[in-house]
């Protein structure tokens, strides 16, 4: 049965506000929305980060002298949920996939775009709504896991407005990956295979499938949660017979596939960064894709290894522990073929080469000690420590972020039509790469001589090694400056970038920048061979 | 931002690449049936591991009445037959037998909630009372609700499958498969459900 309805019909440019309001209205073009999910989150990202420095500059003395206890939690508890459900998830997902998913399969837009604008119009209320819940009694002040009893007992309406805007940017995040599932098996360009596609769909294909799995479950434990905070049930409370156990398990069962969906995605945008500006085929593409699948099947099935301290049986520990060790494989080929594809390439040093290959060395130092803390004694004896703050910063920050802004620096012309200034990207590296390292890497060794995480005060004898700590998140802080400042320059009057300043052959680079409202003047190209470099150029089309 | 100029050629060409797609809103609304099954399995999930480790206190009241629940079952599943009844009756382009079917699954749908909320009403212990009450109360519930949208949805195709100006017809069958594959999945899942929760 064929379409009745086209999609694309209904995003007739007539109906649609120009200039820069459309991204101020319900537009249903997927490359509006994108912009719409990248702004939104840089802007939460802004408020996060305001809020990691507040952490940086109550930790650089030991006392809790800056702010408060109970605030210090609210801080901490609204910049894990700020930075990973607004800023990591939205951009990394929403905003690039929705940019770049539709050009790399050749269609015009994405499968549901009525879905597609409601996905992205949930998460300004719901991010509104959680930063607002400070000036109601307190913000929640459980952390972003939520823990009962501590989220029980901790005053209620900040905690219920944490839940209520987490279900909100779950669902929002739920029709995002049906979305990008329907688009990338479903509205592929006819002749174009799956083994053809750019390896950023398989890595958005992968994550959404890790999305529409276990988002559902968190979204129901927290409904189970918030029963007990409202009604007075006893799910996981002990007090009335509940078990704390269920909901660590069922939080980790979405929370540690939620650590796949921030950085698989990043996987995938690597993926196309490093062979344009390495001028070389992506080395080794179908061992990325089931190394992909592979991290998707098993990133569903290693959850327990952030519960060996809660009374977890033996067993569970060992299969846990392989598990989680075995995940190491299929990203250690994604490593080794990431190295490959830059040895003995054509490297132009720019903003986004510098920033990706940043990625490749601070990711692999955070995978290294993600597999230590697989290992259940030495978990046991840096759980809940600055060691698991920092590996999870260097994953996360390191990682996924290093690959965000890799990518505005590599889709910028794309997107506008304008270069952004490599000097003051090159600074922007240089500063978030020192300041990212000064201010992690000395976790580690707090949290092996025993700095407990989520805590106000401390021990006196770390305060040297906080203060370390709190410089480089100053300079991460700075380093935002020259980022902006060369936003705002190149938007108004940057260099020209033309339409494909990069040659790069994948084919969001093969219409015009910025593009038409539907993506091709005519029908959409076929590029069997995305990464095909190093080939005589005038091979491809 | 180029304009659409050559506007009526792309459509051309879009449509020519649109028409070569299968209708993929079927697929869309599977991929969400999916992720919302995971939050019925999370849901058993803690249920069945409250029930292994998690040991009720002397004296809690659990006992369930199984004539209801039976009569639920039974009445779910003759409204899954009825509703493939009504859709075999559109494709025939016979509107009336269809709405006649769809209004039976909705009046079915309506005595399961009547009587689920009769059962509510007779059982011995409440939401508070004790662990498996709340969780008996939070599954049948969330279930209620999903049989509450989808008796809604079908008092609204009924509306919609009307012979002169209805939208639904033997051409657009697909709001009324979509519904009826819902339908279909929410009586699945409570005869996941009744077996879990009534007869183990």
């Amino acid at each position: 049965m064929t379409l009745s309805i086209d999609p694309q019909k209904t995003n007739n440019e007539s109906l649609q506000p120009k200039g820069w309001l459309r991204y101020f209205s319900f537009s249903l073009d997927h490359k509006v929305i994108g912009i719409q999910y990248l702004v939104c989150g840089f802007l939460f990202y802004l408020i996060g980060g305001t809020l990691a420095s507040a952490i940086r500059i109550e930790l650089a003395s030991p006392m809790s002298d800056f702010m408060p206890r109970d605030v210090y939690n609210q801080v901490l508890t609204l910049h894990g949920t700020i930075m990973i459900f607004l800023w990591i998830v939205p951009v990394v997902n929403g905003a690039f996939g929705n940019y770049l998913i539709p050009f790399y399969v050749g269609a015009r837009d994405m499968a549901f775009p009525r879905l597609n604008a409601v996905a992205f119009w949930l998460i300004p209320p719901s991010g509104l709504m959680l930063v607002a819940s400070y000036f109601v009694e307190g913000a929640a002040q459980a952390g972003w896991t939520a823990y009962p009893p501590l989220s029980i007992t901790t005053p209620q309406s900040g905690q219920i407005i944490w839940i209520l805007s987490v279900l909100l940017l779950g669902g929002s995040s739920i029709f995002g990956g049906i979305n990008f599932i329907a688009t990338i098996i479903k509205l592929r360009r006819p002749g174009l295979k799956l083994m053809q596609l750019p390896m950023y769909c398989w890595a958005m294909l992968g994550t959404s499938i890790l999305v529409v799995l276990s988002t559902p479950v968190l979204a129901g434990t927290l409904i189970l949660l918030s029963f007990d905070i409202i009604a007075n049930t006893g799910f996981f409370n002990p007090v009335l017979g509940g078990n704390v156990v269920v909901y660590q398990h069922l939080f980790w069962f979405y929370s540690h596939p939620a650590v796949y969906i921030m950085v698989l995605p990043a996987f995938g945008l690597v993926s196309e960064i490093l062979p344009v500006h390495a001028r070389k085929p992506l080395f080794g593409y179908t061992t990325m894709v089931f190394s992909i699948m592979g991290i998707v099947v098993l990133g569903l099935v290693v959850w327990a290894h952030h519960m060996f301290t809660s009374g977890t049986p033996p067993w569970m520990r060992l299969f846990f522990t392989i598990a989680t060790a075995f995940i190491a494989v299929p990203t250690g080929i994604k490593f080794f073929n990431w190295v490959a594809t830059l040895w003995g390439g054509k490297i132009s040093i720019n903003s986004a080469m510098l920033f990706s290959c940043g990625f490749i060395i601070n990711f692999v130092f955070g995978g290294i000690t993600g597999v230590a803390l697989a290992q259940v004694p030495f978990d046991i004896h840096v759980h809940d420590t600055y060691f698991v703050v920092a590996h999870f910063h260097y994953i996360v920050y390191g990682g996924t972020v290093f690959i965000i802004f890799s990518s505005i620096y590599h889709w910028f012309p794309k997107v506008t039509g304008k270069m952004l200034n490599e000097k003051l990207g090159i600074l922007h590296f240089i500063i978030t790469f020192i300041g990212f390292n000064l201010c992690f890497a000395p976790q580690h060794w707090l949290g092996l001589n025993g700095m407990p995480r989520r805590v106000a005060e401390y021990d006196p004898q770390f305060q040297f090694v906080n203060q370390i700590s709190s410089l480089g998140a100053l300079l991460m802080a700075i380093s935002t400056i020259p980022f902006l400042i060369n936003v705002f320059l190149s938007v108004r009057n940057g260099k020209d970038a033309g339409d494909n300043p990069w040659n790069a052959l994948t084919p969001e680079w093969l219409t015009s920048s910025p593009p038409p409202v539907e993506n091709w003047e005519g029908e959409a190209p076929l590029v069997e061979e995305p990464y095909g470099y190093g080939k005589q150029f005038s091979e491809q089309k | 931002m180029t304009t659409l100029d050559s506007s009526k050629e792309i459509q051309k060409n879009n449509s020519e690449v649109n028409e070569e797609h299968d209708d993929f809103r079927m697929f869309g609304l599977i991929t969400f049936l999916i992720a919302d099954g995971m939050t019925f399995a999370g849901f058993f999930a803690a249920y069945l591991t409250y029930k292994a480790v998690n040991p009720l206190p002397d004296g809690a009241i659990y006992e369930l009445e199984l004539p209801i629940p039976t009569l639920n079952t039974i009445l779910l599943l003759v409204s899954s037959a009825t509703f493939h009844k009504a859709g075999k009756a559109l494709l025939k382009d016979k509107n009336s037998d269809s709405q006649k079917w769809l209004f039976f699954t909705a009046f079915l749908g309506i005595i399961f909630l009547i009587c689920q909320l009769f059962e509510y009403f007779h059982l011995p212990f409440g939401l508070t009372d004790n662990l498996f009450a709340s969780t008996f109360y939070a599954l049948t519930g969330f279930h209620g609700l999903h049989v509450t949208l989808g008796t809604l949805m079908i008092l609204i195709i009924t509306w919609q499958s009307r012979i002169n100006g209805g939208r639904i017809t033997s051409q657009n069958m697909f709001p009324l498969e979509a519904v009826e594959l819902y339908w279909h999945f929410v009586d699945g899942i409570w005869v996941i459900l009744f077996i879990i929760l009534y007869l183990l």
